[in-house]
């Protein structure tokens, strides 16, 4: 064996050679979830290595307060057109009162990307926390116990997954008629599949581990492995496929907009505000679809720049194990 | 590699059945019952009676779903459509072509197009051409194809006149393909998001296969930088890109579904957005099982071509 001149390699090959687990800032290799301050710091560091995730972080929190704080501070009807018409005109370019201009209700358009991403938000993180929470469990529940039981429970989700999501959801937010709270329960509960599978893929590489035998041979049942010990051993994954589905959803949830599925007015989402705005920027209303798709994609982005460092977070914690 | 397509074929089944399942308990959670969905809020309790009698609504369910197989598979009964007055397998039958146009020709294009994009990044990687076109590809992904259309026909087709605002209108799929120029702009939006994906996964699975011992190997060997780039490396790195093209086979079709829209575009994903707005639930449910049924045959090529190139598949 090589040592390099790296001394935390040569104390870690020292410490092997007594027979010693090396003891490090990294706390217990899997075993019950404890409180984890040092790892919390550890992944901390390395997502802050990563310039774009920072940016995707800071523009997210800017969206939410813009979206949630924004209204106190910058105060529009969005809710009556006639009150509206009061004080705009349809159509109006930007400027004076309106500083992104008016859609064709006479609607302010600044203050309505407030109020429609309020929605696409909620929509985006309820779906993704409910796809997310059955997906682990489906999956965790299918690995854990194997045999027939995960055949039968993973043919499921292959089934599920190769009907085309769209189709899928249209059916669906036309079956039960769309309101916020049916949409994200529509989107949460077609977007479980792709967590399922993680999971169940990690819950198999776990449920053989020393760890779980020991919580075996102690009497601990199954119930508590799964939500003690494989579960919390998955947090990596879960938490970069959480992310991922929070844009995913907001996707959805916009191109159901779009279609005129989205939800009913008087509220809005930002794929419903596109929609409208479509046939206006045809007639050179830039304004009415240029803040509105940016507002989307930067969001979109932002998202998927965090997923991205979280995975690379978390890998690097796995490389260093 | 027979036993291999064997058991394939028998996966395939399984999910189609499964499909079956789900869309025959889907027509069933209607409110109201597809009694209610085909006579409207108005029918009499005698009339919806009536109307159970004469289709079958009224026997146990497990009967049900057995003539709703026995109709699928003998007659390819997918329902009939009340809001259009026609069967919904012959609404489909016109449309799926066209789709089926839209979608070949646009995954075409953007494997065409991000393979070479993935092998660039690779051999300039981490300097700027590299990081443009990472950025690219991660604003198209998250672009809603609705968006991307929109800004097209504003440009091309509004401002410039390059090519009209709405698609072919031919009712052949001979007669689409007669107009190449109005299938420019739902092609490009199509394949923009595809390939942002596919360049992403193709960027990652070459850089992977550069650090093989293989390469390594080929380079020890005397082998040329771009012999091991092409002929070592990038053959390898495409068999998992046959894999991706059969998993996002369901993402390619949900996007021709809003880019039909933009575009006006007759095919199935214009029906289904049209059925959505006319609440017509058996031509939503007909659209979803056919679409899934190009999936899963989609998938089901896609895993052959696997098999074909990749060895340890097949003899696995």
């Amino acid at each position: 064996m090589t040592l390099g001149q790296d001394p935390m390699l040569l104390q870690g090959a020292v410490a092997e050679e007594r027979g010693e687990a090396l003891v490090g800032e990294i706390g217990p290799s899997g075993g019950e979830a404890t409180s984890r301050g040092g790892l919390g710091r550890q992944l901390l560091s390395v997502f802050l290595e990563h310039k774009l995730a920072v940016i995707g972080a800071a523009v997210i929190v800017f969206m939410v307060l813009f979206c949630f704080l924004g209204p106190v501070f910058y105060s529009t009807n969005q809710t009556s057109t006639q009150l509206a018409l009061l004080n705009s005109t349809q159509n109006s370019p930007p400027g004076g009162a309106n500083p992104l201009g008016t859609d064709p209700s006479g609607f302010d358009m600044l203050g309505r990307i407030m109020f429609g991403g309020q929605t696409s938000l909620e929509v985006g993180f309820a779906a993704a926390g409910i796809a997310t929470v059955v997906g682990v469990i489906w999956g965790a529940t299918a690995g854990f116990l194997g045999g027939w039981v995960d055949a039968l429970m993973m043919r499921i989700v292959d089934i599920l997954l190769s009907v085309p999501l769209l189709f899928l959801l249209i059916t669906l937010a036309v079956i039960f008629h769309s309101s916020v709270g049916l949409l994200i329960l529509v989107i949460g509960f077609t977007s479980w599949l792709a967590p399922a599978r993680l999971v169940r893929g990690e819950t198999l590489t776990l449920r053989v581990r020393e760890y779980v035998q020991a919580v075996r041979v102690m009497g601990g049942g199954g119930r508590r492995i799964v939500f003690r010990h494989i579960i919390p051993n998955t947090v990596g994954t879960i938490v970069v496929n959480a992310t991922f589905q929070v844009a995913d959803a907001i996707l959805l949830l916009a191109a159901l907009g779009f279609i005129g599925l989205g939800v009913p007015s008087p509220q809005t989402d930002w794929g419903t505000m596109l929609a409208s705005g479509v046939n206006g920027a045809l007639n050179g209303y830039w304004w009415q679809i240029y803040p509105v798709g940016i507002a989307i994609v930067l969001v979109v982005v932002a998202f998927n720049f965090v997923g991205d460092a979280l995975r690379d977070a978390f890998e690097v914690r796995l490389q260093r194990r | 590699m027979i036993g291999y397509i064997i058991r394939r074929i028998g996966q395939s089944v399984i999910v189609l059945l499964g499909v079956t399942l789900l869309t025959f308990l889907l027509s069933h959670i209607i409110p109201g019952g597809a009694a209610r969905a085909a006579l409207g809020p108005r029918a009499t309790p005698l009339q919806i009676q009536q109307f159970n009698q004469i289709n079958g609504y009224n026997l146990p369910l497990w009967d049900q779903f057995y003539q709703y197989v026995r109709g699928l598979l003998l007659h390819l009964n997918l329902g009939y459509s009340y809001k259009n007055n026609q069967s919904v397998l012959s609404l489909i039958q016109e449309r799926l072509p066209k789709t089926l146009v839209l979608v070949g020709i646009s995954t075409v294009l953007a494997v065409l197009i991000a393979i070479p994009l993935g092998v660039l990044q690779v051999v300039r990687r981490n300097r700027p051409i590299d990081y443009t076109l990472t950025g690219l590809s991660f604003i198209f992904y998250a672009m809603p194809p609705f968006l991307l259309g929109t800004l097209l026909i504003m440009y091309f087709a509004v401002d410039l006149k390059w090519f009209s605002v709405s698609a072919p209108q031919a009712s052949s799929v001979g007669g689409i393909l007669a107009d190449p120029r109005a299938l420019v702009l739902p092609v490009v939006t199509l394949a923009a998001i595809t390939v942002a994906q596919f360049s992403r996964y193709m960027r990652s699975s070459m850089m992977e296969a550069m650090t093989e011992d293989y390469v390594r190997t080929a380079r020890a060997k005397g082998a040329g930088k771009w012999r091991v780039l092409f002929l070592h490396a990038l053959r390898n790195a495409l068999i998992p890109i046959i894999t991706l093209l059969g998993l996002s086979l369901p993402n390619i079709v949900g996007g021709a579904l809003i880019t039909e829209t933009v575009f006006n575009y007759p095919g199935m994903g214009l029906l289904t957005t049209q059925a959505a707005l006319n609440t017509d639930v058996p031509l939503l449910l007909g659209t979803t099982f056919i679409a899934t049924l190009a999936v899963v045959a989609g998938s089901f090529i896609a895993d052959l071509l696997y098999a074909v190139v990749d060895p340890r598949v097949r003899y696995a």
